[in-house]
């Protein structure tokens, strides 16, 4: 395969750019139900001009275009947007303190419910892998869990705390009801719901356990759940991995220990990671750059190592907010979103010799 | 006797001479090729009041040219680090300071420089605390859309646009 031949040339080819955001582009969502055949792919994106932007692009020309400004609802910078896995529904968190929900209907996206709780902004939302759970965090340091009922309520499940400063990303493992939150106290927490529906801190990865020596900005599985990758201000890539086939039995007692650290390659904040289904991992930092790592066949001693793949610097004018791999049948499709406004799609190609 | 201030006498230092430039335009600067040095940078920060009294950073020597270092070390990515000097050891103005500078540089400075703002090390009780959030761009982005916190940053960056 391409990718572990390490002789092989990659570049990223820019696909287009989309412009229309007139302030910063904060993060991105794929529609997870799109990318197929009978439907175009369709991206979300949110921004500091207090707007969320709905993206389709068309079979016909294969341009993008904007289908939608969701604006008039959140009063302050929308922080963080994500499609519930059927795509049929949009949450998008807010620095006015409220997650918003919305709904396609004809065409026209309506907001169908706004959850309030949290004291102060929202800075990520997750839906879990069966549409039967949302979490959302704040700086208010906790982390809510919300329960989907039908005829699109929401009812507040839990109150989380523990984190002893404002929480920057939550995100569900892919196949299973355990919760992954990070932090500007530096650390990754995990949650799960014991017997008795109580949710705890089943985890936390600090300092002493190898762990992050400074925020802990974006958490991503790998396809599989049985890895996840973490990128901080430490200006480092972390991967952990934990017993797959222990944590389906329901052991509470299954860690998450760590793999590797990717130091060297990044000098500034590392604001976003995913790691794409073939296993490619994608990091954006402030630096403008994106950089792609993967697992390096070499080492066989003390486990994986990843080397990069590729760099790309200056792939915006400004600070890389996000990266996200596409979901569709497309491979090695990514789109990237900036402080300068921006939104690029992009196609990780091999470079001709 | 309480006078409510941190630093009821900040010692006041002499004003530093001024170069004499050339009157730009701002905007020009976006896609020029000259660099930004760090007189130029200092200019920008000089004037900024200091939010308890009425002198400047530069008087009350919180900020010196001395403080603003070019960080040239990657070709493609232009960096300024500043340092700054709370007036004492204690000052609970040193983020406002530190915002303060932030805001000016980010109005006034071509959108591809970065700046990192930190306090000179061994200056502040929470040294760390402060440089933490004054570097956090997220908690930057969601205090200034606090209107009295934006407020008392105009204040002290009035003097500074002239």
């Amino acid at each position: 395969m391409d990718l572990d031949d390490e002789g092989s040339n990659f570049e990223l080819k820019e696909i287009q750019t989309l412009s229309g955001h007139t302030d910063r582009v904060w993060s991105l969502a794929w529609n997870p139900a799109t990318g197929t055949d009978d439907a175009q792919p369709v991206i979300a994106s949110c921004s500091g001009d207090k707007t969320v932007r709905i993206w389709e692009r068309s079979a016909l020309t294969r341009s993008w275009d904007c289908k939608a400004v969701l604006e008039e609802t959140h009063t302050r910078t929308v922080r963080s947007c994500t499609w519930s896995p059927s795509g049929k529904l949009l949450a998008t968190a807010s620095f006015d303190a409220t997650t918003a929900i919305w709904e396609n209907v004809g065409g026209d996206f309506q907001c169908v419910s706004t959850l309030e709780g949290h004291e102060n902004e929202v800075k990520s939302v997750s839906w879990n892998a069966s549409e039967s759970l949302l979490a959302t965090c704040s700086r208010d340091k906790t982390v809510w869990i919300w329960e989907v009922m039908p005829g699109n309520e929401f009812e507040c499940a839990s109150v989380l705390q523990g984190h002893t400063q404002d929480v920057k990303m939550v995100k569900w493992h892919p196949t299973m009801d355990i919760l992954f939150s990070c932090s500007y106290d530096n650390t990754i927490k995990v949650w799960a719901e014991d017997d008795t529906g109580d949710w705890h801190c089943i985890q936390t990865i600090g300092e002493s356990s190898n762990g992050h020596s400074s925020t802990v900005w974006a958490i991503s599985f790998n396809a599989g759940g049985d890895k996840m990758v973490t990128c901080s201000d430490d200006l480092t890539l972390k991967v952990w991995e934990a017993d797959i086939e222990g944590m389906r039995s329901g052991n509470d007692q299954v860690l998450w220990k760590h793999l590797s650290t990717l130091s060297g390659y990044h000098d500034r904040t590392i604001f976003s990671v995913h790691w794409s289904r073939e296993g490619i991992i994608a990091s954006g930092a402030a630096d403008d750059a994106i950089r792609f790592f993967v697992e390096s066949k070499d080492s066989v001693v003390d486990g994986p190592s990843y080397r990069l793949l590729l760099k790309k610097e200056k792939a915006h004018d400004m600070d890389v907010n996000v990266v996200q791999w596409s979901p569709g049948q497309e491979n090695r499709v990514m789109a990237s979103a900036s402080d300068d406004g921006t939104i690029k799609i992009w196609e990780l190609a091999t470079s001709s010799n | 006797m309480v006078s409510g201030l941190i630093n009821a006498n900040p010692v006041v230092y002499e004003k530093k001479e001024r170069r004499q430039r050339p009157a730009s335009i701002p905007d020009a600067d976006e896609y020029s090729a000259e660099a930004i040095d760090q007189l130029e940078v200092f200019d920008h920060v000089r004037d900024i009041k200091d939010p308890e009294h009425p002198y400047s950073l530069e008087e009350l020597k919180v900020i010196s040219e001395d403080a603003i270092e070019v960080d040239d070390r990657r070709s493609y990515v232009s960096c300024f680090r500043v340092t700054f000097t709370p007036t004492v050891e204690h000052c609970s103005m040193a983020t406002v300071i530190g915002l303060c500078l932030r805001v000016k540089l980010m109005r006034s400075l071509p959108s591809r420089y970065k700046v990192d703002i930190r306090v000179a090390p061994g200056t502040h009780a929470t040294e760390a605390a402060v440089n933490k959030q004054l570097n956090d761009k997220e908690r930057i982005a969601a205090a200034l859309e606090n209107p009295n916190l934006v407020d008392m940053v105009d204040e002290c960056l009035a003097p500074s646009y002239a």
